[in-house]
């Protein structure tokens, strides 16, 4: 798998050019493997921010309890929810993204491989340095969404926030462009964009957004910093400074991030619905407009998280009309997923629950999203355990749901194996129930008037606050044991599965023709495609009824066992971008500390690993230049 | 860098496309803070506002500026045409024309700062130093970019029909140049006009 | 880890386990096709039910309207809420039917027809939906306006200061500075005005905070720099509880608040006790010693430094502090998350810290602890008993 190297080259470069190995790993430019990375790394931030969230259960399980100083409780849901936003979710999406996308395309590996390992290594790094504020003076304690004043003071340890979440924000961002290029120019022969899977449309929608909500993040985010640590001005009152152009800024970025979520999860069921339905996806043009269009609007409605806020009644009206109508075009994909459904023969495997179970959750989450944007009514809702429901409903029962779905989908195909189906119901079964009775009870909770954000449970809220907190509390003990048995699963079928071959579900997009893992350059003979769900029509042509007729097999599948490879060129690994990525931690810290050394150092280190990236082809004994036909002319 | 996939969907090279692409954010990214700064105009805190600018001053270096896209375009021109001590000449000439302007910002924070406007004094005072100065910054990555690829042409790792890096480096520059016209218009010119 | 994967024939006979290169692999197509009846969802379903049903009533609840600022808000949700119950019973009745209808039976193989959509119903189900929506922004942005303006009868105005972690309270009518607990006569429209902290007089620099008594009104944002406005009325008197819902940082959950709705009589009386001067305790007791701890500590941070209890002779004005001037005819303290006795007094003079975490000593925020003996504990306590 190794390709050769050319003589001569220049061997003051550091190349490894092992294929096994934790070297080989540290320096893969291989977007299979980087999406493993992202996945295991996934899982240990996932199994922190539930500690984080089972602690704060414990704290709530009833009124008046001390398990937790207020400062530690503080600290725990702010933490909680970075991690499982930026730690958690949207990393997860990445790991699919990252895995998936060429092969879903048919191409052999992302546009910029080094750079795709620097998504990965500034994600690992960003999410290291802000677990490390634990250990230096205290985590952030100020909310995921940190607004000013309390964010810049001191006490709010929120110069980690401001700087992790721009380092994490920078692998989203490159990881963006990344995807976007790859998606728009390396597409096989024939793959027009109404031939991409659904879930290569939801990948380039969720790029855009990321493309452009992350650079207003990073503003936000470095007037915080400056406020916090070199005493700006941006958002302080005493000065003329306003704190509501920070909820500006933040929410420009944190609603379409919403978005961000969802739609990889929702891609993930679209690919899953079908190919367990036997039926092609339902309205596939009307689902990719009614993404794109939920991207677009999802620009437009951010001021529906300040309805309570300093803003007239002006904004307010035309925030919730514009909010209301997002529900269109999310209505437009939920039904679609029905239809998809309706008139198949339907195999409900754990992939299939999991994204039954989405549709399902994430109506729930929706409905009471549309209460949200009832404007008079907000200002009830809004700062309650009514909001928590309703995002748990979208992210936990929506998101997730939809990301486990994929795993369970993907797996054979990463692994070779097949997930134990026993099991995987077992998780299914419990995790449903698990997170509806966590979830469920916090809209009436939070209607009975509990706030969020609070480090103890009032006495004063009465029993039945009592009650539904206990209920919400138990919960999360059935969701532990249920992601246990997941984890329990997922190590055992890697180790032991039954294997799966190369199309164990039938399915219908390329991805499935190679080989089971796909090897290293992914296709031996990249593909050219007639149709979409290009490997279904390979598969089977229609009769007039419209009813799959098998075709004789051989035209299907891609990979020769025996084929020799060794005339594709592949991207060689490369340190660099673990090497050059390693300088954001003296820089991060020095930006929390006002350390003009560190700072120094970290520039520095970065410019330089800048330069050994560029100076360095992309594989050996290259040209570094492809043969582009009629480039001259550009 | 593919070397793997000879054609693509679009015709276009992916570093191309990559950088356009990078540049949209980018919009965005100044689009936010020239927000802020038209925010926090008046915001002064009894502190120097807009009467502060020397608009002749900052007029030139502007110019420096802008001509120096010229020298870039002449830059890529020259790489095209596989005349490659040309194309180094106009690197050159780009990238210090680049740190004309930038001592030229340099200089007038310095005075800036004198009299009475640094960074901590209001919202005026620090979104107009975010903006010009994370401009500046953009600046300095690419007068860096440029030398970088002085360097590697000079050490001829950097050939005749690789002009596709030149042109990727002048895309980031003009894009430099261009926010720095609309700051400069919107921050220094309207207001005086307004009077 | 290296597995040996057969090559699998796609495409090919879905009913039979197939061997292959000497490897069963079994019929995947067979599996989850048995549907094991499902009581269980029932049960939970009727059990949700009942609980959801028990209790809608209590006293921080937004579904127990007093006043008509809470009334309305609720009539407008109860009809969108419907909406929502019948969304959601053809939604989850659909995939529940569908689920059922159209899984693969045991043995069966055949391929369902390829259908790739239906433009009519895609259109019907992208108009309803917005239609329904149309209809719901219309009285929506009607009451958004009405609740937010000026009410066109008379109102009373109550300013409103958010501090870390107390709201404090002044009546411009009537020059009175009260904290956390609100006296208002009943049937009467209260516009409050409010922002957080005024820097002028604190070196708390301000955060974010929101009022809230869910049974009167929403809440509104207390925003540093901003005056923002928020409508309430009582329609019954009774004592309305609410809490801080912005969080603002270490003992966010410690900042409640309370409004006294009272007869209009009763509201009057209540003014003029609050205009009254404090009293002067005589000399010599022990309520005096304690009048003269409060205004000189020694080495010590005297509370007159934070707190005011206006005594007549100079001009009343706001402090650092809860204003306590008649800090006995309130019923809780501390954020009003104590119950106002000479015992939770004395403790908390004792040691403020322990019975509510805040940062004096880390950035001013707060009390401090004064390291008092319990002489001037029981003095101190006893001059507060007699600001009524």
């Amino acid at each position: 798998m190794a390709t050769t190297t050319a003589a001569g080259t220049d061997t003051a470069r550091i190349r490894p050019s092992k294929s096994t190995g934790f070297l080989s790993w540290v320096a893969t430019t291989d977007h299979k493997r980087i999406g493993i990375l992202y996945f295991w790394t996934v899982l240990v931030f996932f199994f922190i921010g539930g500690v984080e969230s089972s602690l704060i259960r414990a704290q709530l399980a009833q009124a008046e309890l001390s398990v937790l100083t207020a400062e530690i409780y503080n600290q725990m849901f702010t933490m909680h929810g970075i991690t499982m936003v930026f730690l958690v979710v949207m990393p997860f999406a990445a790991a699919f993204f990252n895995y998936l996308l060429p092969l879903m395309i048919g191409a052999r590996d992302v546009a910029f491989p080094r750079l795709n390992a620097f998504s990965y290594w500034f994600y690992l790094f960003g999410g290291i340095f802000l677990y490390s504020s634990f250990f230096l003076g205290g985590a952030p304690n100020g909310s995921w969404v940190g607004y000013a004043p309390l964010s810049t003071n001191a006490v709010s340890n929120m110069a980690f926030y401001a700087v992790g979440l721009q380092i994490l924000g920078v692998s989203s961002l490159a990881s963006a462009v990344n995807f976007i290029v790859t998606i728009v120019n390396m597409r096989a022969p024939g793959m027009t964009f109404m031939r991409m899977p659904m879930f290569v449309w939801m990948t380039l929608t969720t790029s855009f957004l990321l493309l452009f909500a992350v650079p207003i993040i990073a503003v936000a985010l470095f007037m915080l910093q400056f406020d916090a640590v070199f005493s700006a001005q941006f958002f302080q009152p005493a000065t003329g400074g306003d704190p509501v152009l920070y909820q500006h800024l933040f929410w420009l970025f944190g609603h379409p991030e919403v978005y961000i979520m969802i739609l990889p999860a929702m891609g993930i069921v679209s690919e899953v619905m079908p190919t367990f339905s036997r039926k092609p996806l339902f309205g596939y043009a009307a689902m990719a407009f009614a993404g794109a269009a939920i991207g677009f609007i999802g620009f437009g409605v951010w001021a529906h998280h300040m309805f309570t806020s300093a803003i007239g009644p002006v904004p307010r009206a035309a925030f919730s009309v514009a909010t209301m109508f997002i529900a269109v075009p999310t209505g437009i994909k939920i039904f679609n997923w029905v239809f998809t459904m309706w008139g198949g023969r339907i195999r409900f495997t754990t992939a299939m629950l999991f994204s039954v179970g989405f549709v399902s959750m994430f109506t729930i989450g929706g409905l009471s999203g549309v209460m949200h944007a009832i404007v008079p009514h907000n200002a009830q809702q809004h700062d309650t355990y009514f909001v928590v429901a309703h995002f748990h409903y979208v992210l936990f029962g929506g998101a997730l749901f939809g990301l486990i779905s994929g795993v369970y989908y993907w797996f054979p195909k990463v692994t070779g194996r097949l997930m134990n189906e026993k099991l995987g119901k077992v998780h299914f079964w419990t995790w449903l129930f698990g997170f509806n009775l966590t979830f469920g009870p916090m809209h009436m909770s939070g209607l009975l008037g509990q706030p969020r954000r609070t480090a103890v449970l009032p006495d004063e809220l009465g029993p039945t606050v009592e009650l539904y907190n206990l209920l919400s509390s138990l919960g999360v003990i059935v969701l532990i044991v249920s992601a246990s048995i997941f984890l329990f699963n997922l190590i055992r079928s890697i180790r032991r599965g039954e294997a799966s071959g190369d199309d164990p579900w039938d399915a219908r997009t390329i991805e499935w023709m190679t080989a089971t893992p796909p090897k290293h350059h992914n296709f031996d003979v990249i593909p050219v495609v007639t149709s979409r769900d290009e490997f279904w029509h390979r598969k089977y042509a229609e009769s007039e009824q419209g009813i799959p007729v098998a075709v004789p097999v051989g035209a299907s599948v891609d990979h020769d066992a025996d084929g020799d490879a060794g005339h594709i060129h592949m991207p060689d690994p490369s340190l660099w971008p673990a090497i050059h990525t390693l300088g954001v931690l003296p820089l991060g810290y020095g930006l929390v500390y006002a350390n003009w050394l560190l700072i120094g150092i970290g520039a520095v280190w970065m410019v330089t690993g800048m330069f050994g990236w560029i100076i360095e082809p992309l594989a050996e004994g290259d040209d570094d230049e492809p043969a582009l036909a009629g480039s001259a002319a550009h | 860098m593919t070397a793997i996939a000879p054609s693509t969907s679009m015709g276009l090279d992916n570093r191309k496309l990559g950088m356009w692409t990078f540049l949209a954010s980018e919009f965005l990214f100044f689009g936010a803070f020239m927000s802020a700064y038209l925010l926090y105009i008046d915001e002064t805190n009894r502190g120097p506002g807009i009467e502060i600018f020397d608009i002749p001053f900052t007029s030139v270096s502007s110019f420096v500026l802008l001509m120096s896209s010229l020298t870039m375009v002449l830059a890529h021109n020259s790489h095209v045409r596989g005349d490659m001590r040309r194309m180094r000449l106009w690197i050159l000439a780009t990238a210090g024309q680049g740190m004309v302007f930038l001592g030229g910002q340099v200089y007038e924070f310095t005075v800036f700062s004198r009299e009475g406007l640094d960074l901590t004094q209001s919202p005026f005072a620090s979104s107009f130093f975010f903006l010009t100065g994370f401009h500046g910054a953009h600046v300095a990555i690419g007068v860096l970019l440029l030398l970088g690829l002085y360097s590697l042409s000079r050490t001829g790792k950097i050939k005749p029909g690789q002009d596709v890096k030149t042109e990727i480096i002048g895309l980031y520059w003009h894009f430099v140049d261009i926010i720095w016209v609309i700051i400069f218009t919107v921050v220094y010119l309207i207001p005086e006009l307004r009077g | 880890m290296v597995v040996r994967v057969p090559t699998a024939r796609s495409g090919t006979d879905l009913t039979a386990d197939r061997e292959a290169d000497g490897v069963v692999r079994k019929n995947l197509a067979a599996r989850g096709s048995r549907r094991t009846p499902r009581r269980a969802p029932r049960v939970a379903l009727f059990a949700t039910v009942a609980l959801v049903l028990a209790a809608c009533s209590g006293d921080q609840s937004a579904l127990d309207p007093a006043g008509p600022f809470a009334q309305r808000p609720q009539d407008l949700i109860v009809w969108v809420f419907g909406i929502a119950v019948v969304v959601f019973v053809l939604v989850q009745g659909l995939i529940l039917y569908t689920s059922f209808r159209y899984r693969r039976r045991e043995g069966d193989d055949s391929m369902p027809e390829q259908v790739h959509g239906n433009t009519k119903l895609e259109i019907v189900w992208t108009l309803i939906p917005a239609m329904i929506l149309a209809a719901i922004a219309v009285p929506t942005v009607q009451l958004i306006f009405e609740q937010m303006d000026e009410p066109d009868v008379d109102y009373l105005t109550v300013e409103v200061i958010g501090h870390r972690w107390w709201f404090e309270y002044y009546y411009p009518d009537y020059d009175i500075y009260t904290a956390n607990e609100m006296a208002i006569p009943v049937g009467m429209p209260v516009r409050l005005e409010m922002t957080a902290t005024d820097l002028a007089r604190s070196p708390d620099l301000g955060v974010i905070h929101s009022f809230w008594i869910p049974r009167l009104a929403g809440k509104q944002d207390l925003v540093p720099g901003h005056t923002t406005y928020l409508n309430l009325q009582a329609d019954e008197p009774g004592r309305y509880i609410g809490q801080c819902a912005e969080y603002c940082g270490l003992s966010h959950v410690n900042m409640r608040t309370r409004v006294e709705a009272m007869g209009m009589a009763d509201f009057e009386q209540w003014v003029e006790a609050q205009r009254t001067p404090a009293p002067i305790p005589v000399a010599g007791t022990l309520e005096a010693r304690g009048r003269e701890l409060f205004g000189d500590l020694g080495a010590r941070q005297a509370c007159a430094s934070c707190h005011q209890v206006w005594e007549g002779d100079s001009p009343r004005g706001p402090a650092q502090g809860p204003d306590l001037t008649h800090l006995w005819s309130r019923e809780e303290f501390a954020g009003a998350i104590h119950d106002l006795t000479p015992e939770n007094l004395r403790a908390w003079l004792a040691n403020p810290n322990a019975m509510k975490p805040m940062q004096y000593e880390v950035n001013g925020i707060g009390m401090p602890n004064l390291n008092l003996t319990d002489d001037e504990l029981d003095a101190l306590t006893a001059y507060l008993e007699t600001l009524r």
